[in-house]
């Protein structure tokens, strides 16, 4: 039995399942939403699958079609690819969930189909082995998400779309070029094979700045996010909720191993780092700051996450010294951001639906009414604040364990005024959804499922607090992190 | 210099002159058209210095990565013109309005 279960190739089912169904929901709509849950839900055993075959085999390779790695397209998968994957299918599977009573049939037609090809496309992302490859990856996940961002066709989304379409197609286009200069200096597109023909050289310097510019882009990063808090905020609420959690944080992804295997060993003490990490002071700082002056929970929530992103990239000044600390943490938050954000969306969207607005001062006595979605947004905030003993906890207080032991004290400032700010913004939030609004209104109902897809998600973000050990130690599959400390 | 070369040159002013036209055009179609002449740049980058070696013949792989390239620029292009036309009919004008934008 064990041994028929290690034989599968998990890898490619993760890959051609989602795009195998979403093709089946464009083509019988009216299989869309079983259909789509029931993959979402096979995505999450799949993903068990193989990493059950990483942990017994060690770090996983598929060479899609026999062919192996210069001339084929490898699929590739260690600790840090597992994460990410397994992030991808507990918040899918949570959104879609909530996504069954969420849209109407009409909807339901069109977000089924997109939303599979955009899981496929994060799958095959997490998977790839080479450059060009997640250049393809990139597109296909870029052009899905803005598809779901124009779903309504109202005219903030389809503007909100438009913006984000072109960020994101001069993002792409930015690291295609990168990619375009790498393979020409040094003949291959494979991240294994780069990481041992790198050398300083311009060449490297210019892929380095074409392609960081690119997927800061992409990341949203200060002063790069003007496009994420009109696409998150007028996108429904199932589809911001995967835009914040997933879509970023893959850009942030192909950035990190980039980061780690090409460019920050030959770069790494040349100040890029610190550059990366002013900006993330800079984006948490800046994101906080317009979080609290917002008066609509879903622009409040979007500009959250400009904040959040930015603690990801605190990581790099750290890591030259402190590597593996400053690494787990960059990961560790981004993956309770993922369950917490998704969470805090799909909350805004219930509120939505039983209120009619997302006005933060008209919220009207939301903890009596619908205690699980209030309860919810507690627990998200707690992760969002980094409030023992929530995921967000563990990734911030190893971020300021690293910049304690290296004396950076901007970094400690930065991170603990970031940390009250996010306080104030969410209790600006929860304070209003005990009182009564001025005007009363008549509630409308919101389904069982939509309140508890919100609060299992929430509670993945705290449970994650007590998980760091395992975790941690399945990040180190493949050593992904030790191998990024400086060359001589 | 050789030929090669000075076909990359172009492919970098190309990349330059859409990036400067995607900032300073207002009309989507003109930024749409931008994108276009930016990858069309990249392209050149690619196919140009896959024969950079004088004797040898060219380098197979770019000309595969140019050609995944332009089905994805195609597939972009659609989508982002039928955006544009649907932001034209939601707002009268094919243009985005400024105060998203801080």
């Amino acid at each position: 039995m064990a041994t028929i279960f290690l034989a599968i190739p998990w890898g490619v089912i993760l890959i051609l399942l989602p795009l195998a169904t979403g093709m089946i929901c464009f083509l019988w709509p009216k299989l869309a939403k079983i259909l789509g849950v029931m993959t979402t839900f096979a995505i999450v055993p799949s993903v068990v699958g193989l990493g059950w075959q990483i942990a017994s085999n060690g770090v996983y390779r598929y060479a899609i079609g026999g062919w192996s790695a210069p001339l084929g397209i490898e699929l590739y998968a260690d600790g840090l690819s597992l994460l990410m994957l397994a992030a991808t299918a507990l918040v899918g599977f949570g959104v879609s969930v909530y996504s069954v009573a969420y849209f109407e049939r009409a909807a339901a037609v069109r977000f089924w189909p997109i939303w599979l090809f955009l899981l496929a496309a994060l799958n095959a992302l997490f998977l790839s082995a080479d450059i060009f490859n997640l250049y393809v990856t990139l597109e296909l996940m870029g052009l899905a998400a803005v598809a779901l961002t124009a779903l309504t066709g109202s005219k903030e989304a389809l503007t909100g779309a438009m913006r984000y379409l072109l960020a994101t197609l001069l993002g792409s286009l930015s690291y295609l070029f990168g990619v375009a200069l790498l393979y020409l200096s040094y003949g291959s597109v494979d991240i294994a094979i780069l990481a041992t023909r790198v050398i300083a050289s311009p060449a490297v310097w210019a892929a380095l700045g074409l392609m960081g510019a690119g997927l800061l882009l992409k990341t949203a990063l200060f002063p790069l996010h003007f496009w994420l808090p009109p696409a998150h905020a007028s996108a429904p609420a199932p589809v911001s909720a995967l835009l914040s959690a997933l879509v970023v944080k893959a850009s942030f992804y192909i950035l990190l191993r980039l980061w780690l295997t090409i460019f920050g060993p030959l770069v790494g003490g040349e100040g890029v780092d610190t550059l990366l990490g002013l900006l993330g002071a800079a984006a948490v700082l800046w994101g906080s700051f317009q979080a609290l002056r917002q008066t609509r929970l879903k622009l409040l929530v979007a500009y959250s996450t400009v904040a959040q992103v930015g603690y990801l990239f605190l990581a790099f000044p750290l890591a030259a010294a402190a590597g593996v600390t400053a690494w787990s943490a960059a990961v560790y938050l981004a993956l309770s951001h993922a369950l917490a954000k998704a969470a805090m969306f799909l909350v805004a969207g219930n509120l939505l639906r039983f209120g009619g607005h997302d006005r933060i001062a008209d919220l009207d006595r939301v903890v009596q009414r619908l205690p699980l979605t209030a309860g919810a947004f507690a627990l998200a905030s707690v992760s969002i604040m980094g409030l023992p003993p929530s995921g967000g906890f563990i990734g911030k207080w190893l971020l300021l364990e690293a910049a304690l032991a290296q004396g950076r004290w901007g970094l400690v400032a930065v991170m603990i005024l970031g940390g009250l700010l996010a306080a104030t913004y969410v209790f600006k939030v929860l304070g209003h959804t005990f009182t009564q609004a001025d005007v009363p209104h008549e509630p409308n109902l919101v389904p069982a499922s939509m309140e508890w897809a919100a609060l299992l998600l929430a509670l993945g973000a705290v449970l994650l607090g007590f998980l760091a050990s395992p975790v941690l130690a399945l990040v180190g599959i493949g050593d992904v992190f030790s191998a990024s400390e400086v060359r001589p | 210099m050789s030929t090669a070369f000075l076909y990359a040159l172009v492919g970098v002013g190309l990349f330059c002159i859409g990036l400067y036209a995607l900032i300073v055009h207002a009309h989507l179609l003109r930024k749409i058209l931008a994108i276009n002449v930016m990858g069309s740049g990249v392209f050149l980058v690619l196919v140009a210095l896959a024969n950079r070696t004088e004797n040898l013949s060219p380098d197979p792989v770019p000309h595969a990565m140019v050609i995944t390239g332009i089905v994805v620029a195609i597939s972009a292009t659609a989508l982002a013109l039928t955006l544009m036309l649907k932001v034209a009919m939601e707002t009268g004008r094919a243009e985005l309005p400024d105060e998203g934008r801080e």
